[in-house]
């Protein structure tokens, strides 16, 4: 059932794989391309700032596919249907938050390529960024779980959303935006056990969030 | 499946919504090849019994006991509006380890929909879609909520008589409809009977 249900979320969320969002990655590579037009040709400048543009871009990324990530699925009835089938919310959700990072993550990592060749970053700022989006973005996810699980009974829900991410996902993004300045790995630590815990937590507080969703 | 026989039964249900009691004191007890129909004006509480019997609401007050799997079937399919018929089923089908799906879909008359996508189904359409569903997960409990509405006379035919199979091989049917249906040996209560009196409602 769970292989079942993985295969399905993947199919709903993840990029050109039929009806699947390429929004966020489209979104990503868009602010890349438009940072060089808005500050001018200027190589120094563009490789200093350009880390923390790219992690702006992938945290306003990360709140795209939040407005469908769970309320969809609770209008359809689909997790009380998997409900009665005696699958726990806990466990939905952590199929879904797998789903949901790998339908967002690894091709926003895949977009740091390009992106990262239109602001000049290169060599061990590049491997920063790189690393740093890898260990930043199942954080991400994880927030961006927690918040369309709770908000997903809101009629305002999608707006609030964007809103309540940004000051949740502010961590992630000192330490892996940080990385990059000082040049150091030991920030990338910070932001992948920062990480950990958003992940381990997020199946619990969104399976509470829809489980208190079905009683009004 | 059919390891032992099912039962259902509520003692003392009292469920609310908000701040206002729906019903209290209601109780029921269903054995294998039960069929009971649970009348009532919209709003009377219908939907709330049906899911706190699922377990997906908890009552007020009240306990439900059961045995044996349940499916429900409420006004909400449960399948991917963006994808093909076939393959909304087919999740279900897959998840449930149900092999017949083309028999089923020939029941219900859905073959010829199954490359459609549901979004594009009429209401007693995905209806019909909801009910392949229920068939496949071959579960001894049957909760229905509404299951005639916007069906037409020959679908509303062919649920009494799915019904009535379902329960002549020992399952049980739990109903909640405004409409009448054709199964024989069906039970029936109307949810107004337990309604709270005014005297109860002020306290």
């Amino acid at each position: 059932m769970i292989a079942a249900l993985l295969r399905r979320d993947l199919a709903q969320f993840f990029p050109f794989a039929g009806g699947g969002a390429a929004l966020p990655v489209v979104f990503f590579v868009a602010v890349a391309m438009l940072y060089p037009f808005a500050v001018g040709p200027d190589a120094n400048l563009m490789a200093k700032t350009g880390g923390g543009v790219v992690w702006i871009a992938a945290l306003l990324a990360a709140i795209l596919p939040l407005e469908k990530l769970v309320a969809r699925d609770i209008e359809l009835g689909f997790f009380d249907q998997l409900k009665l089938r005696g699958m726990a919310e806990e466990a939905m959700m952590t199929v879904r938050l797998i789903a949901h990072w790998l339908s967002f993550g690894p091709p926003l990592v895949l977009a740091t390529f390009p992106a990262a060749a239109l602001l000049k970053i290169e060599g061990e700022t590049f491997q920063i960024l790189l690393l740093g989006l890898l260990a930043g973005t199942p954080g991400l996810a994880a927030i961006g779980l927690m918040i369309a699980a709770l908000t997903a009974s809101l009629r305002a829900g999608a707006a609030l959303s964007g809103l309540l991410l940004i000051p949740l996902a502010l961590p992630i993004l000192i330490f892996g935006a940080g990385a990059l300045a000082r040049q150091d790995q030991v920030s990338l630590g910070f932001v992948a056990a920062i990480s950990l815990a958003l992940v381990a937590l997020a199946p619990f507080a969104a399976g509470a969030a829809i489980r208190a969703a079905r009683e009004n | 499946m059919q390891a032992s026989p099912p039962s259902l039964a509520a003692h003392d249900l009292a469920c609310r919504r908000g701040e206002r009691l729906l019903f209290r004191r209601l109780s029921f007890a269903l054995e294998a090849g039960a069929a009971c129909h649970v009348t009532g004006a919209n709003g009377a509480g219908k939907t709330t019994l049906i899911r706190a019997v699922a377990g997906l609401y908890t009552p007020y007050a009240g306990v439900v006991e059961r045995s044996g799997a349940l499916a429900l079937l409420d006004e909400r399919p449960g399948l991917d509006p963006d994808q093909p018929l076939g393959r909304a089923l087919a999740f279900w089908f897959g998840v449930d380890g149900f092999a017949d799906a083309q028999a089923v879909m020939a029941r219900l008359r859905l073959t010829a929909l199954a490359e459609v996508p549901v979004r594009y189904l009429s209401t007693g359409q995905k209806k019909r879609a909801a009910l392949a569903r229920v068939l496949g997960q071959a579960a001894q409990i049957w909760l229905l909520d509404e299951p005639l509405s916007g069906l037409d006379a020959f679908s509303q035919a062919m649920v009494s008589a799915l019904v009535s199979e379902h329960c002549a091989g020992g399952g049980i049917a739990l109903i909640a409809s405004h409409q009448p249906l054709d199964v024989p040996g069906m039970t029936a209560f109307a949810i107004e009977d337990f309604a709270p009196s005014p005297a109860e409602e002020e306290a």
